[in-house]
This record gives structure tokens, C-alpha cells and sequence, in this order.
């Protein structure tokens, strides 16, 4: 029978030889992500009143990520919790090293055709890996970490195709900008969103990662894209393995929900406005605005590549008067890189201020949250009413490289006046 | 259980059930802060007993589990609307709280008398004498709604587990 990437995945993880959409299936998780916000301080109470332990550690990875670098009491002391329990509960542990979503597959903890839950609603990142990762609440999780078990209602799959290749200046994050605009946020039904085309099996790891992380903003359940040769190499490269990667694809004549055919030689850069990424509509037709906070942060629009290519706009130049640009690298090891490099020191000659590897001001976290009636343009990747900060914030959703050519001109700019050869990829 | 209805739009989302601002307050503070920006009324006069009724993908955006705790934590009888985002869904029911597809809720106003049955799938309007028919609860999830939610139906589970090992 021909089957999806998903359908074969979640077979595999259920003991089954196939799966149809709708079925409910119990299925065996291959790994369980949990993070200091959702993580130990909300299942510890949980294992404890049901009064049993992990089903695996070995399969368990906590990440400090949301009150890092716990600038507040509150958040000092949730960060003392989780560390206190990933010493007792022996799970790997990865503490301020950045964003989860960014240092679980840097870490090498994800393989293709895994079954993977994560405590966190951008989880489908994983699924630019090809694992079948989806995120999940808090008491759902304890259930996982009791049983490794969760249920499934096998999902249909909604198939993007990107023919062509996206132009200089475009990036993953104009590409989901654009399909929440189009497809709206529940576009994704809560089914499989599966990737495919030329210009995604052009993207990098990194870019993949930004368009199945905002599978979220659609409203799907998970964002898959087939394995291929970039997949294996990336997580060779980080000392993980691909392992048996080449059946994970979705073989052709598999029935799907629905499948959309997109022209990304025509995409152009996106902004979404306030406060919906629903809200997008290409740079050229974004309305004059002026703003006081840009934004380059979040596992969506701060990784390695995020911050190359903004610095590649930034470098020698200035910000506008009255912008205050703020930037928090995914991670410790995209940071690091990025110093080697050189970025860091454009950012920093800029005039920027760099924040720590955290989720920070997404999360509406910490001491840099947005004040009342500030307007920011953001690399993140939803921008609710209140999310960033004070509830008469406006935040606009834009790319790594919108918001370096924004914070430049004072306005919201195209990046594509930037660009000059072979600077940005 | 009767109550009334808080009549709400399309998109409603995690930050405005459960606004990251007071996250790291206890329950009753977010609670209290619950859809303040959609409906500054509703944490105040919220009674036990009354139903949501709201349109397409309630609850999307964060996986953040006090969205639904809050209003379960108001006395919410149960939230109906035409769709539910995936995260909200799967926690409302894991928490005990109880979440139902409508496909037409037409002829519902903000404030209407309602009783909601959950597990017949009715929301009853008792002053209009108009039931809204609900979509029913998928299967293998009614047994745990009906011990309460996740956390008392593994309960069981493993109390069970436990005797059948200590049996053998
Ligand atoms: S950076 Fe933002 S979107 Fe990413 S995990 Fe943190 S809070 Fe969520």
C-alpha cells in the first residue's frame, strides 16, 4: 500500500505494518523533549501522585531554555528546579545552551523516522529531520514519561510543494509567512504538513528547521520533510547518525488530504503585521512603519545562517536613529561559530545588544519584554496580542535579513536592497 | 449543570487564556488575567457551570497547559466551537475539561441560558428551546474524560497494574 512519511513513521512507532488516516493508534515514543517552563517543575508533581518513575531516561532530553538566564526570582528558581532534577532523574541535560528546538538536533538526540514528543508547541521542528515530532501539554508529557506511550489519530497529509528556487533575499520565513497568510493558522487541520519540492531540497538543514517549526503557526500537527543526503550529512556532522534514512519518503500515489503547488521563483519577502502571522503580505505592500525595538531572536530567525546572513546586511552600516536592535542567537554553538566568523562583531559594531541563548523576549520572558505601546519588528514566529510583552505592543513578523534591513532604514525595508553579490545566499 | 454563554470569535489563542506575563504567578493569578484581552469581563464574572462557545481553532498557539487549566480553574463547564487547535484539544481533555465540535453554532448569543452534556453531545439552550448538536467524543478518549482526565485515568491504570502484578 502506498503510504505518507507520516503513516509509515507512526506504523512503525504503533507495531503495525500500516496505518490509515483517522485511525486512533497507540503508539511507543522514540524520545520525549521537555524544557524548564513545561518540563520538571509541572511532571514532577504529576509522576509523583501517580507514583512511578521514567519509562526511559535514556530516552528523555530536558533543555533549559525559557527562564534562561533567570533574571528574575521566579525564574531563578524554576531553573534550580530543573537542574536539581536532571541530576536525580539522570536524563541528558543540556543547560543554557540554547533554544530547545535548535539544540536538540545539534546534539545529534534526533534520527529519521523517529517518534518523538516534545513539551513545547514548536516541536514539529524536529520534523525537518524527518521524525515524526509534535509538541504536547504538560500533563500529557507526565503520561509519556510514565508509560512511553502516547495515542494518535493517524493524520492525513497536507502536501506543500515549492517548485522553482526561492530568490536572493528570501528565505524559509517569507515561505511560511506566506502560507499562513494563504492557508490561514488552521490551515494545517492538525495533520501532517509535508515540505517537498526543488527549492526545499535546496534549503539547508537550518532553513528546513524554520519551516517545519512554524508548521505550528499553521496549525498543523507535525512538519515533515523527507530525509535526504543534506539530512544524513548535517547529523553525521554532529555526531548523530541518520541511520536507515531512505525509506522515510512518501511514496508516490499515497492519498493525501490535500496538495498545494507554490512557485517559489515568484515568493518575495514577507511581513506579517500585527498580531496574527496570518497577517502577511509581501515587504513591497507593507504599509510606511516606524518602530522602536528590531529583533533577531527565537529558534525560528536566530540560528547560524539567520545570523550570517542579517550581519551580511548590517556590516558597515548603521542603525536608524531610535532603534534599538536586540539580538539572542539560537544557540551557544551558532553563537560561537557566528564569533569566529566575525558576525558577532558586526552586530556588536552595529550597536546592538546581545541577549542570551534563550527564548527570552518570544516568550515574553525576563527583563527585555516589550513595554507598553513599543513596536517591534521580530524574526519570531507568531506574534500574538501580548505574546512579547505589554498587551498594547505590536509585533511584526518578518526574516532574519527584513528585520537587519529594517533596523538599518528605521522603516520596514526590503532586504533586497541590500543585497550585493554573493553576501546573502 | 446550567449556566451561561461567553460568546466568542475565531482564533482564539493560548496568550490571551493564559498570558505569559502572569505564567509565573500561581494558577489563581492567571486565572484571573484569563481572555482579559478578548473579554475583559469574563475572569469576573465567570460562573461555574457556564460554556464558551466560540468559533474556529480555539486555543491555538502555545502548548502551555494552563490555557485550559484556567478555565477549568473558573468552573468552566466545557468549551464548544467549531474547531479546536490540536495542543489546546489533547490538554482540555487531559485535564478533565470538557471540549466539543460544533459544526453550527447558529442561534447561540452571548449570554444565553445553556446546559452542556458532554458525553450525549448536547448543548441545550434552555430559554430558546434550541439544542446545538455537538460532534461526538472520540472513543478512546471518553473513558479517561469520564475518570476526570489523564492523570486519574493512569492512576487507575497503574493501581491496576500493581494488583494484577502483586496477583501473580
Ligand atoms: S524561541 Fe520562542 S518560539 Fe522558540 S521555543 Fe522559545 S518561546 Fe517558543
Amino acid at each position: 500500500m502506498a503510504s505518507t512519511l507520516a503513516q509509515k513513521i507512526i506504523a512503525r512507532a504503533a507495531g503495525r505494518d500500516s496505518v490509515r488516516p483517522g485511525e486512533v493508534v497507540t503508539a511507543r515514543v522514540d524520545l520525549a523533549m521537555i524544557h524548564d517552563s513545561g518540563g520538571p517543575r509541572r511532571v514532577e508533581p504529576i509522576l509523583k501522585e501517580l507514583g512511578v518513575g521514567l519509562f526511559d531516561a535514556s530516552k528523555v532530553v530536558l533543555i533549559s531554555d525559557h527562564f534562561v538566564p533567570g533574571d528574575t526570582d521566579e525564574g531563578a528558581r524554576i531553573l534550580e528546579l530543573t537542574r536539581q532534577w536532571a541530576k536525580e532523574r539522570k536524563v541528558a541535560f543540556h543547560d543554557g545552551e540554547g533554544i530547545c528546538h535548535v539544540v536538540l538536533p545539534e546534539r545529534g538526540h534526533l534520527k529519521p523516522g523517529m517518534l518523538v514528543v516534545g513539551g513545547d508547541s514548536h516541536s514539529p521542528t524536529g520534523g525537518a529531520f524527518g521524525a515524526y515530532m509534535f509538541g504536547i501539554g504538560a500533563t500529557e508529557m507526565a503520561g509519556v514519561l510514565a508509560t512511553g506511550e502516547i495515542w494518535l489519530k493517524v493524520p492525513g497529509t497536507i502536501l506543500i510543494e515549492w517548485q522553482g528556487r526561492l530568490s536572493p533575499g528570501v528565505l524559509a520565513k517569507d515561505i511560511m509567512l506566506a502560507l499562513c497568510g494563504r492557508l490561514g493558522m488552521d490551515g494545517g487541520q492538525y495533520q501532517a504538513v509535508e515540505y517537498t519540492g526543488e527549492a526545499i531540497a535546496a534549503l539547508s538543514m537550518q532553513e528546513r528547521m524554520t519551516l517545519s517549526n512554524m508548521a505550528a503557526e499553521l496549525g498543523g500537527q507535525a512538519g515533515l520533510i523527507a530525509p535526504d543526503e543534506t539530512t544524513a550529512a548535517y547529523l553525521e556532522g554532529v555526531g548523530g547518525s541518520a541511520g536507515d534514512w531512505r525509506g522515510f519518503v512518501t511514496d508516490p500515489g499515497a492519498e493525501l488530504a490535500a496538495h498545494h503547488v507554490l512557485d517559489a521563483s515568484a515568493l518575495e519577502p514577507q511581513v506579517a503585521a500585527p498580531h496574527s502571522p496570518a497577517n502577511a503580505m509581501p515587504v513591497t505592500q507593507a504599509p510606511e512603519t516606524r518602530f522602536e525595538v528590531a529583533y533577531i531572536g527565537a529558534c525560528t530567525g536566530a540560528k547560524y545562517e539567520d545570523l550570517k546572513g542579517a550581519a551580511a546586511i548590517l556590516r558597515g552600516r548603521k542603525l536608524a536613529p531610535g532603534v534599538a536592535l536586540k539580538v539572542a542567537p539560537a544557540s551557544m554553538r551558532d553563537q560561537q561559530r557566528a564569533a569566529e566568523e566575525g558576525i558577532m562583531a558586526v552586530f556588536e559594531e552595529a550597536g546592538a545588544q546581545i541577549l542570551p541563548n534563550a527564548c527570552g523576549i518570544c516568550a515574553g520572558y525576563g527583563m527585555d519584554r516589550l513595554g507598553e505601546d513599543v513596536t517591534c519588528i521580530s524574526s519570531t514566529a507568531r506574534n500574538f496580542q501580548g505574546r512579547m510583552g505589554a498587551a498594547s505592543s505590536k509585533v511584526w513578523l518578518a526574516s532574519p535579513l527584513t528585520v537587519a534591513a529594517s533596523a538599518i532604514t528605521g522603516r520596514i525595508a526590503d532586504p533586497r536592497e541590500f543585497l550585493s553579490e554573493g553576501v546573502v545566499a | 449543570m446550567s449556566g451561561r454563554v461567553f460568546l466568542l470569535g475565531d482564533d482564539i489563542d493560548t496568550d490571551q487564556l493564559a498570558p505569559g506575563q502572569y505564567m509565573k504567578g500561581g494558577l489563581d493569578m492567571l486565572a484571573a488575567h484569563c481572555l482579559e484581552s478578548a473579554r475583559p469581563d469574563f475572569a469576573g464574572s465567570v460562573k461555574p457551570g457556564d460554556v464558551i462557545v466560540a468559533g474556529k481553532n480555539f486555543g491555538m498557539g502555545s502548548s502551555r497547559e494552563q490555557a485550559a487549566e484556567a478555565l477549568k480553574h473558573l468552573g468552566l463547564a466545557g468549551v464548544v466551537a467549531r474547531s479546536f487547535a490540536g495542543i489546546f484539544y489533547r490538554n482540555a481533555l487531559n485535564l478533565g475539561l470538557p471540549v466539543l465540535v460544533a459544526d453550527d453554532i447558529g442561534g447561540v448569543d452571548d449570554g444565553d441560558a445553556v446546559s452542556l452534556d458532554p458525553v450525549a453531545g448536547a448543548l441545550k439552550l434552555t430559554t430558546k428551546n434550541h439544542t446545538v448538536r455537538l460532534e461526538p467524543l472520540p472513543d478512546n478518549l471518553k473513558p479517561m474524560l469520564a475518570d476526570g482526565g489523564l492523570v486519574p485515568h493512569l492512576k487507575k491504570r497503574f493501581a491496576k497494574e500493581r494488583k494484577r502484578e502483586a496477583g501473580a
